[in-house]
């Protein structure tokens, strides 16, 4: 099974996730991640939708999406030729001992300490999956208290 | 420009677009609707059951081709349409369901009967709206009309807030504009792939067509029995499209799948070119899909993208209105008439399998003797609605449809309790035609209220019940594929229902005879002011043959060789 990105415009008003989720679930296709939101223009909004499956998955998906009414556009967006990034808040324990080495950490990711507490303090990164993955594995040694990771957005490069 | 009450406008609108039938259910939240109904010009028939509204407006969609328009108040009554709302839309059937809604200030608080009618409904309709003001009431109704009978016709909930229909508000008249970015109505195909088809049919030594529902809804039967003559392609049209090409004819092989005839699964097996149009491949018609046509390039003709591939992959896809698709076929494809091996073949398959049950006797009555007996009396100039069971399945392999529109079944879902509704609603649509539902003993129980909806109306609808006293079709296959354990088929304990018919004031026949079974139908087609129930004394442990067993290949059929 691969993973597919794709980005759904659709009419914004109220129910449109709701056709969308029941789809999935109704089709028996699989969600990785979901993430919504408006646009430049405020009549549609934007969903990057990433699932698991094939090629022949994902044809059938985007034909049962376009039968959907309020849906007006689906594109595959291919990893190579599109920027695709996630963000993810991670509240870390912070003894003072470890701090000069998580902020070392933090550097070397180009993410960011937003919040400090006496002994816990927020690093906020953006990248892709992998790179998430990555932070997570170097800072877990720490001792990760709490995490959220948002879902894949996506667009394409150039003039597509 | 007038102030008006949003219910007033809603039913001026439904008058613009053509509606001059509702079939309906009033209750608390719908009655500002029913009261602009009780000054309106469009015709409302009272059901006793909002099933029954929902499946009388899916039949008079059948049987017209126009929207059918169901209409029922909150809670209960939107709920008890949701059947009828499924069946539709799994025979893509055009139908626009108003239910009443509570008042939007109450909505999401369980006010009393409120149900989430568009959640509920979510994944069995095409489209659906929720109002919340009364100026989007124009708009909204056109596009679900629109909607319905575009494309791939379908099933359209709007859900009408009690405070919405109550608003006064400036009414321009009825809307012709849409706001549907995303819905766009199919026009063209790709001609490339119709040229490539073709040349396939041209040069096709064994071709086959096989035409379901969709050739109905595009109104393509005669571009189908062109194509057909053109180069003498022999036809097996699925239960959705019974009627699409005339079953008399030397060309039809009636019904392919599981109950289907054995020469038409064979021709599917054998054919080398499947040129199938509105159909979507469905698993009562494939079988096992290893063994679906397995010597034939496939071109498949459809409306809707998604049914491309979806259960069987084809060799030449064209996505667009088979109407169209066909008079471009007719335009490259060359006339050939005579007979070759293949026809031979299939003549030769048609003399040694036909369909054929044992004979009735004294004091007993064949299933399939009724049903032969009404293609006889109508000549197919009637409608059939049917129940579901093995009645549905006997009227599909006996009795032969000439003409389209006059054969309604719920095909996909399967609905019990359709056919009885379907008559009324069929009747008030083509009030020219007799109308005949084909039904069973535990079929007919399920709308059996329906009966005071006829009378009142005085539709001369007759239904025949092949009385086994057995819910048959289970009990055939608890018979071949449980062991004989008959668990909780038997219904002998049964209303006599030729007093349940006369105590609504219609006609009650009984025939236990077979001599009797002509006659009986002879008489209540002479009925012209009320329906008419025939309760036949059938064999009771018929079975419907020949069979494919579920998940076997359609040419391993069974069953009927030794009657």
């Amino acid at each position: 099974m691969n993973k597919y990105t794709l980005a759904v415009t659709v009419d914004n008003r109220p129910g449109v996730l709701t056709r969308i989720a029941s789809l999935f679930r109704r089709r028996g296709y699989n969600i990785d991640s979901l993430s919504v939101g408006t646009t430049h223009d405020s009549s549609v909004s934007r969903m990057t939708i990433v699932v698991d499956g094939d090629r022949n998955v994902v044809e059938q998906l985007t034909k049962q999406l376009y039968k959907l009414v309020e849906v007006i556009k689906v594109v595959e967006v291919d990893a190579a030729e599109s920027v695709q990034r996630e963000l993810a808040l991670i509240k870390i324990k912070a003894e003072p001992g470890d701090r000069a080495d998580i902020a070392q950490m933090v550097n070397v990711f180009r993410a960011r300490v937003v919040d400090i507490s006496k002994n816990t303090l927020i690093v906020e990164v953006t990248g892709n999956a992998r790179k998430i993955d990555a932070i997570q594995e170097a800072l877990a040694p720490f001792g990760i208290l709490e995490m959220v990771r948002t879902g894949r957005v996506a667009i394409q490069r150039g003039g597509k | 420009m007038s102030i008006i009450k949003g219910a007033e406008a809603l039913l001026m609108c439904l008058e613009a677009e053509g509606v001059d039938t509702i079939f309906g259910y009033p209750g608390g939240v719908a009655l500002p609707i029913y009261d602009a109904l009780f000054s309106s010009k469009i015709r409302h028939i009272l059901t006793r059951h909002e099933q029954g509204a929902a499946h009388a407006a899916d039949a008079y969609a059948r049987a017209s081709g126009k929207v059918g328009v169901c209409l029922a108040t909150s809670g209960p009554g939107a709920a008890n349409l949701v059947t009828g709302i499924a069946t539709a839309n799994m025979d893509s059937v055009p139908m626009v369901a108003i239910t009443a809604q509570v008042t939007t200030s109450m909505l999401g608080r369980d006010a009393f009967q409120e149900i989430d009618i568009t959640g509920v409904t979510l994944p069995i309709t095409k489209h659906s709206y929720l109002l919340e003001r009364a100026e989007d009431i124009p708009r909204v109704i056109h596009e679900a009309f629109h909607i319905a009978k575009t494309n791939r016709p379908g099933p359209v909930v709007v859900d009408i807030p009690k405070d919405v229909s109550d608003q006064l508000f400036e009414f321009e008249g009825p809307c012709w504009e849409m706001d549907l970015r995303g819905y766009r109505v199919m026009k063209g195909f790709n001609s490339g792939q119709v040229v490539t088809a073709a040349k396939m049919i041209n040069e096709a030594e064994r071709p086959l067509l096989y035409v379901g529902g969709g050739v109905i809804s595009a109104d393509a039967s005669d571009e189908v029995r062109q194509l057909s003559h053109r180069r003498q392609i022999p036809v097996t049209a699925t239960l959705m499209g019974k009627g699409a090409f005339p079953e008399h004819h030397h060309l039809s092989l009636g019904m392919p799948g599981m109950h289907g005839t054995r020469y038409a699964n064979y021709a599917i097996g054998e054919c080398d070119v499947l040129i199938a149009l509105g159909v979507r491949f469905d698993d009562r018609v494939t079988g096992r899909i290893a063994g679906f046509a397995p010597r034939a390039k496939i071109i498949h003709v459809d409306i809707d993208a998604a049914e491309i591939g979806k259960n069987v992959a084809v060799n030449v896809p064209i996505v667009g209105n088979v109407k169209e698709v066909v008079a471009a076929l007719l335009e490259r494809v060359e006339e050939k008439q005579e007979l070759t091996e293949w026809h031979e073949t299939i003549e030769r398959w048609k003399d040694e399998y036909p369909l054929r049950y044992g004979a009735s006797g004294e004091g007993r009555i064949m299933p399939q003797h009724i049903i032969e007996c009404i293609s006889e009396l109508t000549d197919g100039n009637a409608i059939i609605t049917t129940e579901v069971g093995q009645h549905q399945m006997w009227a599909a392999q006996y009795y032969k449809s000439k003409h389209p529109r006059t054969f309604l079944s719920s095909s996909g879902m399967g609905t019990m309790g359709y056919g009885f509704p379907a008559a009324i609603g069929a009747k008030v649509a083509r009030p020219d035609l007799p109308v005949i539902d084909i039904a069973g003993d535990g079929s007919i129980q399920m709308n059996i209220q329906e009966l005071g909806t006829a009378v009142e109306q005085k539709l001369p609808v007759i239904v025949c019940i092949l009385n086994n006293k057995f819910l048959g079709m289970v009990r055939q296959w608890q018979s071949l594929f449980y062991g004989g354990r008959y668990s909780y088929t038997d219904i002998s304990s049964q209303p006599d229902f030729v007093k349940l018919a006369e105590a609504y004031g219609a006609v009650g026949m009984r025939v236990t005879d077979s001599s009797e079974v002509e006659p009986a139908l002879k008489a209540a087609l002479a009925v012209t002011d009320r329906p008419v129930f025939i309760d036949f004394v059938t064999e009771r442990e018929a079975n419907v043959y020949p069979m494919v067993a579920p998940g076997d290949s359609i040419a391993n059929m069974f069953g009927g060789d030794d009657i």
